[in-house]
């Protein structure tokens, strides 16, 4: 069925889809909107389940991590200074292999105060363990949060879903919802082997040896290695039973592109109008899509840029310190590369600033008339 | 009827506790009245040495390490996820100290409160941080000696019993070691109660309070005769009920047995039987006067 919804809705109508009977929460702008439209289906039963309203996003993920360890579905969604606050349950919930599943809506972190669209929320929690996805629409919002419930359950780790403050949560589009029978077809319930068993009483999370630490450890990156080839799988079977799919990453227009652009979320949709007005102009520009950010898809990425001379990668974060964070990964995922390709970091969209198709095409001719490394980032300050 | 204290024992020996631990004999005395049918959770505190090195562990339920702060929203995590599953069997216990109640978990647990969580939060109060070894925290008692606080804490302890009866609780009680009948009769109660149930469970600690291995219980019984730690219930955050008429013992009785009020003048003393005894006025106007009173020893 087709609506006309918010990001925030499209990701609320996903979680009900999925069937996920606890959900955790607290309000913050501007992921609110989720909270409310959950909190109004659980009230009038149209969800069955128990909407959590706790005191603090930390509360919320601790709640949501011992429910999942309960053996429930469980769900939340938070926002910039919310999931700041939750950075400690966040390494917890990958520790627990709780495949919690959160929504979070990218807004700049404080000081000083905003509310506008910032990836570095997300990004700062790339190390905690948790599958991340960034999202370039309310649609691909919805179909990647029932996604990652399938892939997290698979391999029991967490699955973040990133979606931009305003530009994707609050911008309304046509969205197809998927119909119940239809994801219930393509998402079993949770069968997780390791949940509290009355019967057999057993110690979760217990003090560990150095050895076992890293044995753990170990372990964790295997699965959450192994997510590149299952996320593949699972997006597959989506198209199967959807007809939707996007890949981890996707490419536009890479196959004779002279100047590659790299983006991740809703700079992605305007930059696929830039290649078409450049490619009109007859300038040979192509786009990578980086959807999957954790695990990075590093071989897929490897593939798509073979023989690539020039990248421009634009990243609406910073790494204080370093530069635009998607560039520091594709930097490294290209550091063996037999083409030793320029690539070249642009900062645009910091703080929610637009970044229009116009910003996108001077970048894309910038780098066209570049021959020189440049290592710092280039701000774009339009 | 079964009496918990005919019930199994849910603490295994083999523990790491310090030698004359109260907060083992509390944790033993909870966990035997609530029965096999609990998933308990502990957080970062001598809990975590009591439940042992993997892969050992003490505990006889099913159990989890949670993080500091999240005794509450983890324990009610856990029973809503028992409720959507329709095993209303299971009780929920979380066990946390004072530094994870009075202090670093206190937001969390009013939250838990506030919602009326199904869950039974024990909180082991052994007055100070003693597992990272002996610091003060906002349960540490007037002019208390601990690491952090050499000269002596100069503030008093928080009224935890108060912020929890704000949140109109249907069930709150203090408790000690050396009452274990009516400990063990409050978590049956508490059992028996749907909501955020909070007992308040004084337990002494030789290393921290600086006294013999051999005294914990003793010095339990000493809190409560001379008012220091009255035991009483609150329901509903209004109805008070004093469970024990205590001795009115003077204060020094309790305090000369620890080391770690060793240094206090005599003014310092008065202070604090003052305070007691004011604490006692106040606790007894708002009790009402209860058939239940009864006497243990």
């Amino acid at each position: 069925m087709k609506d006309f919804l918010t990001g925030n809705h499209a990701v609320a109508h996903a979680v009900k889809l999925c069937r996920t009977p606890l959900i955790a929460a607290y309000p913050i702008t501007p992921q609110t909107a989720i909270y409310e439209k959950l909190s109004e289906w659980e009230a009038s039963g149209v969800l069955k389940g128990i909407m959590m309203r706790t005191e603090s996003e930390h509360s919320a993920m601790a709640s949501c991590i011992a429910a999942s360890l309960t053996g429930v579905r469980t769900f939340t969604a938070t926002s910039s200074q919310g999931i700041a606050l939750m950075h400690e349950m966040l390494h917890f919930a990958a520790g627990c292999r709780a495949p919690v599943v959160m929504a979070n809506v990218n807004r700049l972190l404080a000081a000083p105060w905003g509310f506008w669209a910032d990836q570095l929320d997300s990004l700062s929690q790339r190390d905690t363990g948790w599958i991340q996805f960034y999202c370039e629409n309310g649609q691909e919002a919805l179909d990647t949060v029932i996604q990652s419930y399938k892939i997290a359950e698979q391999v029991y780790l967490p699955a973040m879903v990133s979606l931009e403050a305003f530009f994707v949560s609050h911008f309304m589009e046509p969205v197809d919802i998927p119909e119940q029978e239809q994801v219930d077809r393509f998402l079993p319930p949770l069968d997780l082997p390791h949940k509290f068993d009355i019967d057999k009483p057993g110690f979760f999370v217990p003090v560990v040896s150095s050895e076992l630490y890293r044995k753990y450890k170990h372990m964790a990156q295997e699965s959450m290695d192994s997510v590149k080839e299952i996320a593949v799988k699972v997006d597959q079977e989506f198209k199967e039973e959807f007809g939707r799919g996007y890949g981890m990453i996707e490419s536009v227009a890479l196959e004779d592109a002279e100047v590659a652009l790299v983006t991740a979320g809703s700079i992605t949709s305007t930059a696929r109008l830039a290649i078409k007005n450049l490619r009109k102009q007859g300038n040979k520009v192509g786009l990578l899509k980086v959807r999957l950010f954790r695990p990075f898809p590093v071989e897929a990425i490897q593939v798509a840029l073979k023989g690539k001379k020039k990248i421009a990668i634009i990243d609406r974060n910073l790494s204080l310190g370093s530069g635009g964070i998607f560039c520091q990964e594709l930097r490294a995922t290209l550091i063996h590369s037999p083409d030793h390709p320029l690539t070249y970091s642009y900062i645009a969209g910091i703080g929610g600033t637009d970044v229009t198709p116009e910003v996108i095409q001077k970048i894309a001719m910038e780098v066209m008339s570049r021959t020189e490394p440049v290592d710092k980032p280039m701000w774009v300050m339009e | 009827m079964i009496q918990p204290e005919q019930q199994p024992n849910l603490l295994r020996s083999g523990h790491a506790a310090c030698a004359g631990c109260g907060l083992a004999i509390g944790m033993k005395l909870v966990l035997q009245a609530m029965g096999p049918r609990t998933i308990a959770v502990i957080v970062p505190s001598c809990e975590g040495a009591i439940g042992g090195v993997y892969p050992y562990t003490s505990y006889g339920v099913p159990t989890i390490h949670s993080a500091f702060e999240i005794a509450a929203p983890t324990a009610a995590g856990i029973a809503n996820a028992l409720k959507i599953q329709g095993r209303d069997d299971i009780q929920v216990l979380a066990f946390a100290g004072d530094g994870g109640t009075f202090d670093i978990g206190l937001a969390s647990l009013s939250g838990a409160t506030k919602n009326n969580e199904d869950i039974i939060y024990v909180c082991l109060d052994n007055e100070a941080y003693m597992n990272t070894g002996i610091q003060v925290s906002s349960a540490t008692p007037s002019y208390a000696w601990t690491g952090t606080t050499p000269e002596g804490n100069p503030r008093r302890k928080k009224n935890i019993m108060e912020i929890m009866a704000a949140h109109y609780n249907p069930y709150s009680a203090t408790a000690t070691i050396g009452f274990p009948r009516d400990l063990q009769q409050k978590i049956t109660k508490a059992k028996n109660i749907r909501g955020t149930k909070f007992i308040h469970l004084l337990v002494p600690c030789p290393t921290g309070w600086r006294t013999p291995s051999d005294i914990s219980p003793e010095l339990s019984i000493l809190a409560v005769e001379t008012k220091v730690f009255p035991l009483y219930e609150v329901e509903d955050g209004k109805r008070y009920t004093i469970n024990y008429e205590p001795r009115h013992l003077p204060i020094q009785e309790y305090l000369v047995k620890q080391g770690r009020f060793r240094h206090l003048k005599e003014e310092q003393i008065r202070k604090i039987q003052r305070d007691v005894d004011e604490e006692w006025e106040k606790l007894k106007q708002r009790a009402r006067p209860s058939p239940k009173t009864r006497a243990f020893s």
